[in-house]
């Protein structure tokens, strides 16, 4: 039999449904591919292979009672490690919360394990999603698969360099400004950001709540429309999760798309992206243009990115995001008193102000601090209305260009990110720089758009290049849809790199 | 709107913010947040007179409920990780006394 850890989840699901494989064989085979590839990705926090095996043998029992088992029967999956679980710890790779073991299990989660998934374990990321390397972890930073001297882009780091080493069929992360989207570019996989209000966000360690959003990472197109099919709903625990029938997104793949107007945003394609980046972009305009859609120029003013005569990049996207994401952060974070739980200081506080101040400083790290201290400040009297409220104001004129956008075309195909995987500590000393390696995900996170990164490619370095499909809010199947046309037309899909060949 | 932002300003900051700093924390600090905070002011450049403020991406709505009692956690799961209890308390030092 071949490498069951080489199919995709919907495959997997239907050869264990049919009983050519069983979930215990499957969990086995990535619980030993975890064995072999984690020393060299560190992708996990932690796995949990016992409780793996037993979720498993209750699939394979269901399935030999003639039970059907599931959308996801006997599926691996990891979760990101800011997914609330009552099993195993939920840390967010903060020191804050090294052993905080959660008191409820995420809505998402539970209706990937209702569905029949074994989760293989808990993946690294950016301290508290704060990051675009998964460097900024308060564990140790996650490797590249494809290089690992490279990063795996972040926040999600750990789930999209699991999926690509072949450490799990498919993965849960969060993208608050291009936190899933980013790392499955960097490790050459699909990954979903759905629309705001589409999957519950309850159990998912908040961060930038106007912005968070839960979605799969996944080897092809197919597992995404699988996956966000069976996280996506209505949940009375998330106010904000919205009353909407949720589609067959993976029977609307294979509805025609006769007539499909992709959009080329004008201010995407500038010096600052990466010209081998550009030109697998422009290659993907073509296979589109070849399957019969038609291209349209647009325009996002809004989202533009200036270069000075230095090089430096600016972009009001990236100062209105970051205005935004460290405001909700900063009051999120609040939360992290030493009292209720988390880290407290083991020095004696004379007073309750010591003990937060003391104990927080020991438990955050530097991106973590630095985001709380700039929120804080940019909501404090005096200075509330020429950053807050004017960062509100431009997300305004942000999301009126899409919509501009979208009278015009049914989808945007833009970059994920400006280059490929850059090196580790390449650019963790100069944190604006790291900033602006998000100047193409951060106005869908804005604008609370669905956006979806799949691979274009590599590199001449033997590097993913993503690219990444933009649709107007509620369009996931549009954007799946398209993101299928150009998989099936180019054949780019199911990358695999040289590590999981050893 | 460059804003220079000095050393005190930081520990200020730091204080609102409820974290300890060191003196090489607030020196990196200072050199950072200042760069951000310079970028930050690039949206001066855009004018926004009459442009209403977008706090979230999708039209939000009351969610009402019902006033009845549902599952909630019990004392002891409420208290399974407080680095201190005190019987079905959260125990942490005095909070009235001489702190401002």
């Amino acid at each position: 039999m071949s490498d069951l850890t080489e199919l995709t989840a919907l495959e997997l699901r239907e050869r264990i449904a049919a009983g050519e494989a069983g979930a215990e064989e499957a969990t086995r085979a990535y619980l030993g591919a975890i064995e072999r590839r984690e020393p060299a990705v560190a992708a996990y926090n932690q796995v949990l292979a016992d409780r793996a095996i037993e979720q498993a043998r209750a699939v394979d029992a269901r399935r030999a009672a003639g039970e059907a088992p599931g959308a996801l029967g006997g599926v691996p999956v990891a979760l990101k490690d800011n997914l609330c679980t009552t099993y195993g710890r939920t840390t967010c790779s903060s020191k804050i919360l090294a052993d905080f073991r959660a008191p409820y299990t995420a809505t998402a989660v539970a209706r990937l394990e209702q569905a029949g998934a074994v989760v293989l374990g808990k993946t690294n990321l950016d301290e508290f999603a704060m990051g675009s390397s998964t460097e900024n972890s308060g564990v140790a930073p996650t490797r590249n698969p494809w290089a690992t001297t490279r990063v795996p882009g972040g926040s999600s780091g750990g789930s999209a360099a699991a999926v690509a080493a072949r450490m799990c069929a498919a993965a849960l992360g969060s993208d608050t400004g291009g936190s899933i989207r980013q790392p499955a570019a960097f490790c050459g996989v699909v990954g979903l950001k759905p629309t705001y209000g589409r999957v519950s966000r309850y159990g998912l360690v908040a961060y930038g709540s106007s912005l968070d959003q839960i979605g799969p990472l996944t080897r092809d197109v197919s597992d995404a429309a699988l996956l966000t099919g069976v996280i996506a709903g209505h949940d009375r625990r998330d106010s904000t999760s919205v009353p909407r029938d949720v589609p067959d997104y993976l029977a609307a793949l294979d509805a025609p798309s006769d007539g499909l107007r992709v959009g080329l945003p004008a201010e995407f394609y500038s010096e600052a992206l990466d010209p081998e980046i550009h030109q697998a972009i422009h290659h993907a305009a073509g296979v589109y243009e070849n399957a019969g859609a038609e291209i349209v120029d647009v325009t996002l003013p809004h989202s533009r990115i200036d270069v000075d005569d230095d090089g430096a990049l600016s972009s009001y996207a990236v100062a209105c995001y970051y205005i935004v994401a460290m405001a909700e952060a900063s009051s999120n974070l609040a939360r992290y008193d030493a009292a209720h739980y988390g880290h407290r200081t083991a020095e004696t506080c004379g007073d309750i102000v010591e003990l937060y101040s003391r104990s927080r400083a020991e438990g955050f790290g530097a991106e973590v601090k630095r985001r709380i201290m700039l929120g804080t400040y940019t909501l404090s009297a005096g200075y509330y209305d020429a950053y807050y409220d004017k960062a509100l104001k431009v997300r305004r004129l942000i999301k009126n260009d899409f919509d501009a956008a979208f009278e015009r075309c049914d989808v945007l195909l833009c970059p994920v990110s400006p280059t490929t995987a850059f090196r580790l500590g390449e650019k963790i000393a100069d944190p604006l720089t790291m900033y602006l390696a998000d100047i193409y995900t951060i106005s869908v996170n804005l604008a609370g758009l669905p956006g979806l990164s799949l691979p274009a490619g590599l590199s001449r370095d033997g590097l993913p290049i993503g690219m990444q499909l933009v649709g107007p809010v509620f369009h996931e199947e549009t954007v799946l849809r398209a993101a299928r046309l150009y998989e099936q037309a180019s054949g780019v899909t199911r990358l695999a790199p040289a590590l999981v060949q050893a | 709107m460059s804003q220079t932002i000095d050393a005190d300003r930081v520990r200020h900051i730091g204080k609102l913010s409820r974290i300890e700093l060191s003196d090489e924390e607030v020196r990196t600090f200072r050199r950072q947040l200042a760069a951000i905070l310079e970028h930050f002011g690039k949206l001066q450049e855009l004018d926004t007179e009459g442009v209403e403020p977008m706090a979230h991406a999708v039209e939000l709505h009351n969610v009402l409920a019902d006033d009845e009692p549902g599952e909630s956690l019990s004392p002891d799961e409420a208290l399974a990780n407080a680095p201190a209890r005190d019987g079905d308390f959260f125990r942490v030092p005095k909070v009235i006394g001489d702190s401002q």
